[in-house]
């Protein structure tokens, strides 16, 4: 049995289609089986809402009279990147204030922008034939400005690790805080609902793959940074621990911080939340297959955050299961885990874009480029020489 | 003996009284003082584990009453704007007394009782939505 991707949209604008998330779709494979479920059901929707640090913006603010060549850029006292073009800009989620430090960074500058409050950009240039001001400070509105998307290099983790310390004293990290002597444990994804567990091998999403992004319907956008398709497999084909990721945008003025939020990590930074629904179409029943995996199939490893050295930081490999339940044994003994990544809010976001794809307000589409395989990832060696070069 | 924890806000004409010392003298009550902030002739709280026989701990509390101070039965000075939470879990890493806990409703749920205000969670909360009302 195959479907192609006009067929389902057919389905979908006639109002036929069968829609359901990635976690009903376990039961509906349980009691009828791979290939009747793969006839009876169209689309699969995955979510996730999770802290994801690689997030950005790009904005253009329009130009002035007389015009500036914005070189030092601020956006509520957060730097943006000077070195683009006169009025364009990246603002990257994690950069911290002047003032605030990381109380008030890139995300909740994004996350005001999307909520229609104003903010003051100050900007300095030098000053050119072309663009003589030298300086610029105004309030600013996303309504005001040409261009407002957000681009993010690497969201969607398709899998990560999940942590814990060992050492004597508490330490503060990107996946919070860890108590000491292996006190507790946490994960940051959405184990069976997560998007990329559904699609392990990358499969149907891909370049151009329409996405639920923040409330808005934004677009895979290339492969994420960081991309591992090389990372080793369960027996499910799912990643164990950090693999492929996606790089997404969407324009900002459709977004809802119902669905994006900023984050703040003590003693790290800022991050962002960042909610993101992926439809998988039910292509054939190898599509399927990989849709009805269950939390008891996906695994990842528990690294010990108080390693930083380069030591061997493997503690157990738990699957998502355990982690779910409450608690996983280290050693022998009952160690609880706590979720980084809202179940809550992935459960929301894939009910919304069911909801969207049944009346016919969202439709597939089908990606232009598939994402490269074994695609493995270097590390930075630290070197004081040039590497010998030809020429 | 019971035992009850109790938030007490005091207003600004008690802040100078000694209210415990009554508490212990005229109603032998055990007083634990989990958190305090008072700042004369302005505003007081004060949170504390009360232990005492029931009837002396219904007279110790209608006492507080009459006086004017406001008493919270299992109060907190943890405050949590749960319309803003989205559930992320990151405030239950840090409880270790499974105060906060993500429910199999997904949501975040606060028991008081549990709680022994060390307040990690509020530097835990990602979304900076959980005060210390004594901060």
């Amino acid at each position: 049995m195959t479907k192609t991707y006009q067929e389902i949209n057919e389905r979908i604008a006639a109002g036929k289609a069968v829609v359901v998330d990635a976690e009903e779709i376990i039961d509906i494979v349980k009691s009828e089986g791979i290939e009747r479920a793969a006839q009876l059901v169209d689309v699969v929707t995955t979510a996730t809402f999770s802290p994801m640090c690689s997030s950005g913006a790009f904005l253009n603010f329009g130009h002035a009279t007389p015009p500036i060549r914005m070189e030092k850029i601020f956006l509520n006292n957060v730097e943006c990147s000077g070195g683009l073009a006169a009025v364009d800009t990246f603002i990257g989620a994690t950069q911290e204030s002047v003032d605030l430090g990381m109380e008030y960074g890139g995300a909740h500058v994004i996350c005001d922008l999307i909520d229609g409050k104003d903010v003051l950009l100050t900007a300095t240039g030098k000053g050119t034939d072309c663009y003589p001001r030298r300086e610029i400070s105004t309030y600013i509105n996303i309504d005001e400005m040409n261009e407002a998307y957000l681009y993010n290099p690497r969201n969607c983790y398709q899998n990560y690790g999940a942590a814990t310390n060992s050492s004597n004293k508490r330490i503060y990290t990107y996946m919070g805080i860890l108590q000491p002597h292996f006190g507790n444990v946490t994960y940051a994804t959405a184990g069976q609902l997560s998007p990329l567990m559904n699609d392990p091998y990358f499969r149907v999403i891909g370049m151009g793959t329409k996405i639920f992004l923040a409330g808005a319907q934004g677009y895979v956008s290339w492969y994420g940074t960081q991309f591992n398709t090389a990372a080793k497999r369960a027996e499910s084909g799912v990643p164990i621990g950090g693999a492929g990721t996606i790089a997404v945008s969407g324009d900002m003025r459709q977004m809802s911080t119902d669905y994006i939020r900023p984050a703040v990590f003590e003693r790290y930074g800022t991050s962002m939340f960042v909610g993101i629904g992926i439809p998988i179409p039910i292509l054939d029943e190898e599509t399927l297959k990989f849709c009805a995996v269950t939390d008891d199939d996906i695994y990842t490893d528990i690294n010990d955050y108080s390693l930083r050295d380069g030591s061997d930081s493997f503690v157990a490999r738990v699957s998502y299961a355990e982690l779910k339940s409450g608690s996983v044994k280290i050693n022998g003994e009952d160690v609880r885990t706590s979720p980084l990544s809202s179940m809550h809010m992935a459960r929301k976001i894939a009910e919304e874009l069911t909801g969207q794809i049944k009346r016919g307000e969202f439709t597939l589409t089908e990606p232009v480029m598939l994402f490269p395989q074994n695609n493995a990832l270097h590390s930075l060696g630290v070197r004081t020489k040039k590497r010998k070069q030809d020429k | 003996m019971d035992k009850m924890k109790v938030l007490l806000i005091f207003p600004k004409n008690l802040t100078g009284e000694p209210i415990t010392y009554i508490l212990v003298r005229e109603y032998d009550l055990r007083i634990n003082i989990l958190k305090a902030h008072v700042d004369y002739n302005i505003r007081g709280s004060l949170l504390m584990e009360l232990e005492g026989t029931p009837e002396n701990l219904r007279r110790g509390v209608s006492f507080l009453s009459e006086q004017g101070i406001s008493v919270v039965e299992n109060g907190t000075a943890t405050s949590i704007d749960l319309d803003r939470c989205v559930a992320c879990g990151a405030c239950t890493a840090a409880c270790e007394t499974g105060a906060l806990r993500i429910g199999t409703d997904d949501l975040l749920h606060y028991d008081s009782e549990k709680c022994l205000e060390c307040m990690l969670c509020v530097k835990a909360c990602p979304q900076r939505i959980i005060t210390d009302i004594f901060a």
